[in-house]
């Protein structure tokens, strides 16, 4: 990382920086989430083959496994913004973090519920004690617990603390969860994709799946820096550029 | 222990002695509210009796259940006693004064766990062979159920040590802990059912003692740096 590189970083690390850079980025990830949500959907819905076991069905994964990553990736993230906020105090990447939970529990949400659609044709029922659907109802419970911490404490600031410290409590312990959830009961398939096997999905069906996950993100990345930009002005207002922005009347109104 | 020596100037208690005088303290104060205990274990013994009033009377059925009921049972009711691990000490401004202190403050809230487990922990293991001969447990699966509260009760207290450091002085703090703390507490439950349904199926049951084990020495390795840190952002 260079020198320069460095400064852009402290720059937007700023909340008042970083107001700005927000509202300039949303519409461009809007723009590629809604593009690529329309290609995903139709090639998932006309392009995909259908499949020779499952039949139609089975094209709710196209909206589930993207989900269900994402439900993952979201908790990671939010725990690496809540250590560097904790850690070095930086405002920005708390506020990062309490952006982040809505999501990543909407995702884990949506997960569990095409999860539960996807079961039923194919497995006879909506709901089995699984390792993977165990876990994925454990994250949401995690997910649950964050945001009710953030929301029962009336002090901004020692709420994204104590939330933070709560991600990280829950980071350590979700392999714990998962593999403990695992041993307790393994009927679930194997994994249909992982990095180290030749994926055993056709290669159109895999396509769309990875344009899907894009498009997830797209999306997420919008509503995140959306939220993260409310919380700003709402911890900030008390600041000179926020009053001016409100006196001018020019702050977007989203 | 704590003074002035010859030349006038303050000793520092010992790492050791301010252990255990945290240790002493809380368990006078304990002795002092022993009501407070002892509905903690009451709590414990009417969950587990209105399982057979609620599910069957059948001893074969509550032979299964047995494990998981008492189980679930501890959980619940070392949640409830978690209330009071830090909260008077917060109120009349104890916690404050334990956080100037010169002594790491992870280490002094090891000892407040500890002593809580004493009080709360440790009485629910004594109590469970009555509730698990209630239920149709035999000797063996008995022992092994003490054995198992044994070394997974501990690991409640200690991770729900920081989900109470989390929520101190917090509007509706009590369920808000359950929310935080009992997805928590899921692998010691796995593992603490698990080994006793090992045996009772007949089954090898080591591993599950050893993976209890090992969560207990992660625990206690790590749980009070997370609750020192929770308590310096609650008290700030």
């Amino acid at each position: 990382m260079g020198f320069k590189n460095s400064i852009a970083w402290y720059y937007f690390s700023a909340p008042k920086n970083f107001y700005v850079l927000a509202g300039r980025l949303i519409p461009w990830f809007w723009g590629a989430a809604i593009v690529l949500l329309a290609v995903g959907l139709y090639m998932s819905f006309f392009v995909a083959p259908t499949d020779y076991k499952q039949g139609e069905s089975y094209r709710i994964i196209f909206v589930h496994v993207p989900a269900a990553w994402m439900s993952m990736f979201i908790y990671l993230l939010m725990a690496a913004y809540a250590i560097i906020g904790l850690s070095w105090k930086v405002r920005m990447a708390e506020m990062m973090a309490s952006a982040l939970a809505p999501t990543g529990a909407m995702f884990t949400f949506l997960a569990l519920w095409t999860g539960a659609f996807w079961g039923k044709p194919t497995w006879g029922t909506y709901w089995v004690w699984d390792a993977r659907l165990t876990s994925e109802l454990i994250l949401l419970f995690l997910y649950i617990g964050f945001m009710s911490l953030q929301s029962a404490i009336d002090d901004p600031r020692r709420a994204s603390r104590a939330s933070a410290l709560l991600a990280i409590v829950g980071v350590i312990n979700l392999p714990i969860i998962y593999w403990s959830v695992k041993w307790w009961n393994t009927l679930h398939q194997g994994a249909s994709v992982s990095p180290t096997m030749a994926p055993k999905m056709a290669s159109t069906m895999l396509t769309v799946m990875f344009i899907m996950a894009v498009a997830f993100w797209m999306y997420t990345i919008a509503v995140v820096l959306m939220r993260a930009r409310r919380i700003i002005l709402e911890r900030e207002r008390q600041t000179t550029w926020v009053m001016d922005l409100v006196k001018a009347g020019t702050g977007d109104k989203q | 222990m704590n003074g002035i020596n010859e030349t006038g100037a303050a000793v520092q208690p010992s790492l050791m002695s301010a252990w255990r005088a945290m240790i002493l303290r809380d368990l006078t104060l304990a002795m002092r509210r022993r009501a407070d205990v002892l509905t903690t274990l009451f709590f414990f013994i009417i969950v587990v009796s209105l399982f057979p009033l609620g599910v069957s009377p059948e001893m074969a059925v509550l032979r299964e259940i047995a494990p998981g009921v008492i189980w679930v049972a501890a959980l619940l009711a070392s949640m409830l006693s978690l209330g009071r691990l830090f909260s008077d000490d917060f109120q009349d401004g104890t916690l404050e004064q334990m956080l100037l202190l010169p002594q790491p403050l992870s280490v002094l809230v090891l000892a407040k766990v500890l002593a809580h487990w004493l009080v709360s922990g440790l009485p629910l293991v004594l109590l469970s062979p009555l509730l698990g001969m209630q239920l149709g447990l035999d000797g063996e699966a008995i022992g092994l159920l003490m054995l198992t509260l044994l070394l997974g009760t501990p690991v409640l207290s200690l991770i729900g040590s920081v989900g109470a450091a989390l929520t101190l002085g917090v509007r509706g703090g009590g369920v808000l802990v359950s929310l935080l703390v009992l997805p928590l507490y899921i692998p010691v439950l796995i593992f603490g059912t698990g080994a006793v349904d090992a045996a009772t199926s007949g089954m090898e049951y080591d591993g599950h003692l050893s993976l209890l084990g090992a969560f207990l020495v992660l625990a206690a390795l790590l749980a009070p740096l997370a609750t020192a840190a929770a308590l310096r952002i609650s008290a700030e």
